[in-house]
């Protein structure tokens, strides 16, 4: 089968691959890209560890085809800090011990990052449902939703 | 809050792989990649039970692209052996068995062949063109089915190990165990209340995020290398010498970052595949599973069936417990049966106990430790039986429970006498604890339970390495899966009086440091930590003797102290302390490169104990369950890190209340799973939940240098029957079999309400 040409732009930058028209855009991050950095823990949209933002939209990105990233903006968690400075979620999480085993951290940190985004007052319940697509097995959410709002305080203190 | 005896232990500093694990730079093991690699992949039994007739691969290896396959025949027989695997002990002959079906398939997702193909699209295809030639058995799902005369057999030579009498035809019961204290004939006699039920619970799934995966590298000399997730890269590289006939030297393990495990990363699945592959085709052979293959054939934690007799006086004093649990140990004997029976009321000083407990095969996949293997099932059984007995006495739950707490010198049923613990200590803080001191709010309702678990010490080994520039590396050998880099770097801070940021920790492959028994048992901070604590001792007796070189005194003649060499004393002489990096400065000439060792069996580990509590409200129409509130107090011993174990707390109950509230194991009349996935196998999602509230009680443990305790496993073992206690008070209704789903609890809420109407 012959393989589809597309044209990107990834945390940035300009990017081309070819896939086949089955891959996902979470293969073709991963194997032909060499971005690990976001995960597959099921392959069906149920975790949350792939989480990436398509023009700025949150999704999984084992999910979307690589094709539908013709002419997109993707964001990945490679591109979340900028040169040697962490985004301030990242580093909260990593103060807050928002992590353990650190599997689910790229999804939830892309996933958060897309919450405050659009809401940078959320509310503990609004944090929760935003979330709800991201699982984690180790920490039990806890430590990441008073990170997420100890950043969205930091965030409004900053704005004002 | 910090611990005020230590300057570093008890604070909470950045841990070592935080920047790597936010930034994706971490490396887990489907990140793993090497040139020229192939795709492995399995083909699984679609029948639950089957004779394996013949399987015929010729077409597949014809595929172009198809460079290996493998089934049963490439992997020697193993003898009837029994080695210990996490906290559980696994036979060899079965573990070959399990990774690659030979006479019998004996579950659904049973392995029967592997491939190695150039792309993961020939490996599927290649799947396809195996044929195998199943015989169709009758299949047991159920262990309470599955120890009937008459059921299907699963092993033909399985005699029932301690039956009583002794077995004389084969069945599914592997093993009957027995454990007695006192004369509970006797104390039943005395008690004034009785109370006795049957629980059940089902097969849940350890639900790491990060399924297993394995790449492994085979040379032509016979060397092999393997990158996996794992939390024993010692008990891989141990597992595939034995399965391959190899010898643990060829073999080197790296492990990568580990998404999750919770004891179900102790065994082995793929790395003996990945290897055989590797080495027929001469290539290396990456391999990963998928969630469904998660589910369906890498261990779930068994369900059991518990039957609980517990006799009190009208004061709440326990007289006698009774318990029978059977446990379901998947398709191969070696359930945590054992555990289960010693922790049901190790809580309590009782006079009189008896426990029972069966190991049982059926046509489920092979279960695996999941933290505290086998403890929250007897204690959800235990636990609702005690919350009956302080309603019917109309006792809170808390002063019940420090009635019978077990204390310092309380003899437990298995037969070990407890030193120095915190039980009591744990009840009383969840009683003073913001929670509990506030009162229920209405529609709501308060469940209360314990629970209580070993914690392990083991093997463990360390170093402690000094760079040029004083700065220092500490070595271990357990995959960290929770932050215990942190707590290993903080307590060699403390050991050797210098700053935590100039400590690196790493963890080293299987050949760069000796032996480690896994990460698990809630073993890595204490007995792994203890390593660590004597390595960096040894480092600090050789830097003495450099100080002592360097002054020309006698070494006795040094102290150290605050990260210096100090003369002991002003008869010494009269000398400038020397500080570590000092020391490293001029260590070409007081006898080269300085490092520190240690290697030790460690015991001596201190029992944990929780109590949780939990406020929560029951939709009686949908049969939903809303947590308002939860708290979780724990003896922790001494907290290293207090985030990472504030961690281990709320992790726990969380994984437990998923336990109690949705995960179950469903079969369909093929013995066939009908929820392989996560969205029909329900896991906690954050907007289930509260913020889960913690209460460290520190009840050093004598043993440990800075009394540490395991703390990973205690805190999955009192949810069942928190949430289940609650649900009790808030329904009125008792409910005697997890998991508590809206289905479940609300046709049972329907069946009682006329009957509640009426009475």
């Amino acid at each position: 089968m012959a393989k589809i040409h597309v044209t990107t732009t990834i945390n940035g930058a300009p990017t081309e691959f070819l896939c086949d028209p089955s891959q996902t855009l979470l293969d073709v991050l991963r194997d032909q890209l060499g971005l690990t950095g976001s995960k597959e823990g099921c392959g069906s949209g149920d975790c949350g560890a792939c989480s990436v933002t398509v023009d700025g939209r949150l999704v999984c990105s084992c999910l979307v085809l690589a094709p539908e990233a013709e002419g997109a903006k993707v964001e990945t968690i490679e591109g979340m800090a900028q040169g040697d400075k962490l985004h301030p979620l990242q580093k909260k999480f990593v103060e807050m011990a928002a992590l353990q085993c650190g599997i689910c951290t790229p999804g939830f940190l892309i996933a958060s990052r897309a919450l405050l985004e659009r809401n940078n007052n959320p509310t503990e319940t609004e944090i929760r449902y935003w979330l709800a697509g991201n699982l984690c097995r180790c920490t039990g959410y806890d430590k990441i939703i008073h990170a997420v709002m100890e950043v969205a305080a930091e965030m409004r203190e900053s704005a004002k | 809050m910090s611990n005020p005896k230590y300057k570093w232990i008890g604070t909470r500093p950045d841990r070592p792989d935080g920047a790597d694990k936010v930034t994706g730079r971490a490396r887990f093991a489907a990140d793993f990649n090497l040139a020229g690699q192939l795709i492995g992949k399995v083909l699984r039994s679609p029948h639950a039970h089957a004779r394996i007739k013949s399987i015929d691969t010729s077409k597949a290896l014809a595929l172009p692209g198809v460079k290996a396959v493998v089934t049963a025949k490439d992997f020697p027989e193993q003898a009837d052996l029994t080695v210990p695997a996490g906290e559980m002990q696994v036979n060899l002959r079965d573990v070959t068995r399990n990774i690659m079906a030979r006479e019998k398939v004996l579950y659904e997702g049973h392995a029967v062949a592997a491939v190695a193909a150039t792309t993961e699209a020939i490996a599927k295809q290649a799947l396809s063109l195996i044929k195998v030639d199943y015989q169709i058995l009758p299949h047991v799902i159920d262990v309470a089915e599955a120890m009937k005369p008459g059921a299907p057999v699963l092993h033909e030579t399985l005699m029932t190990e301690g039956a009583k009498p002794p077995a004389t035809k084969p069945s599914n019961i592997a093993k009957r165990i027995e454990f007695a204290k006192g004369d509970t004939k006797a104390g039943f006699a005395k008690a004034e209340v009785i109370i006795e039920r049957s629980f059940t619970t089902q097969a849940v799934h350890q639900g790491y995020i990060e399924p297993h995966a394995a790449l492994a590298s085979a040379s032509e000399d016979g060397q092999v290398q393997i990158w996996s997730t794992t939390q024993g890269h010692f008990q891989v590289r141990g597992f595939c010498a034995r399965l391959l006939n190899m010898e643990t030297s060829q073999i080197r393990v790296t492990p990568s970052e580990i998404g999750g495990g919770f004891g179900g990363k102790t065994v082995v699945y793929l790395e003996p595949l990945a290897v055989r592959l590797s080495q027929k085709s001469g290539k290396p052979v990456k391999m990963t599973m998928s969630r469904e293959d998660v589910f369906r054939a890498s261990g779930p934690a068994p369900g059991g069936n518990v039957h609980v007799k517990i006799g009190a006086m009208k004061d709440g004093r326990i007289v006698a417990g009774e318990c029978t649990v059977e446990m379901q140990a998947g398709a191969f004997p070696g359930s945590p049966v054992g555990p289960a029976c010693m922790c049901s009321f190790a809580c309590y000083d009782i006079d009189n106990v008896f426990i029972v407990g069966f190991d049982v095969v059926s046509n489920r996949p092979k279960v695996a430790a999941y933290r505290a293997p086998g403890a929250p099932i007897s204690s959800f059984a235990v636990e609702s039986t005690i919350d009956m007995l302080c309603q019917q006495l109309n006792m809170d739950p808390i002063d019940l429970r420090l009635k019978n707490a077990a204390t310092k010198g309380t003899k437990t049923a298995y037969g070990v006498t407890f030193g120095v613990i915190g039980m009591v200590e744990t009840l009383q803080a969840a009683k003073d604890s913001p929670h509990y001191k506030t009162p229920v709010k209405p529609g709501f309702a308060r469940g209360v339970a314990a629970g209580f678990w070993f914690n392990v010490g083991a093997d463990s080994s360390a170093a402690a390495h000094v760079g040029e520039d004083g700065t220092v590396t500490v070595i271990s050998g357990n995959p960290d899966i929770g932050g215990s880099r942190a707590s290993l770097a903080l307590m060699a801070a403390e050991e050797l009086g210098i700053d935590y940021d100039k400590i690196r920790p790493v963890i080293a492959d299987t050949a760069s440091i000796g032996f480690n028994f896994v990460t698990g048992g809630s073993r890595v901070t204490f007995a792994t930590g203890l390593a660590v604590v004597n390595s960096v001792r040894d480092l600090i007796r050789d830097l003495k003797s450099r100080a002592a070189k360097t002054w020309g005194v006698d070494p006795d003649g040094v102290i150290w102290e605050n990260g210096m060499a100090k003369p002991a004393g002003s008869n010494v002489g009269t000398f400038e302390p020397l500080s570590i990096a000092q020391l490293a400065a001029t260590a070409g000439k007081t006898g080269g490169p300085i490092n520190g060792h240690a290697q030790l069996n460690v015991t001596g580990a201190g029992p944990g104990f929780g109590v949780h509590v939990c406020d929560l409200a029951v939709d009686a129409d949908t049969g939903i369950v809303t947590i308002g509130r939860y708290t979780a107090a724990q003896d922790v011993g001494t907290a290293i890190h207090p985030s990472y174990v504030e961690g281990q707390l709320q992790g726990g109950a969380v994984q437990g209340i998923g336990w109690a509230l949705n995960e179950e194991y469903i079969y369909n009349a093929q013995g066939r799973l009908a929820n392989a996935g996560f969205l029909d196998y329900r896991i906690p999602v954050a907007s289930d939940l509260p913020m889960i509230e913690t209460v460290l009680v520190e009840v050093p443990n004598p043993t440990h240098p800075y009394g540490v305790r395991g703390v990973g496993e205690v805190p999955i073992i009192p949810p069942l029957a928190t949430v289940g206690n609650a649900v009790a008070r808030a329904t009125g209704l008792r409910m005697l079999d997890l998991p508590l789903s809206p289905p479940k609890l609300s046709a049972a809420l329907d069946a009682a309400r006329p009957l509640m109407a009426a009475e």
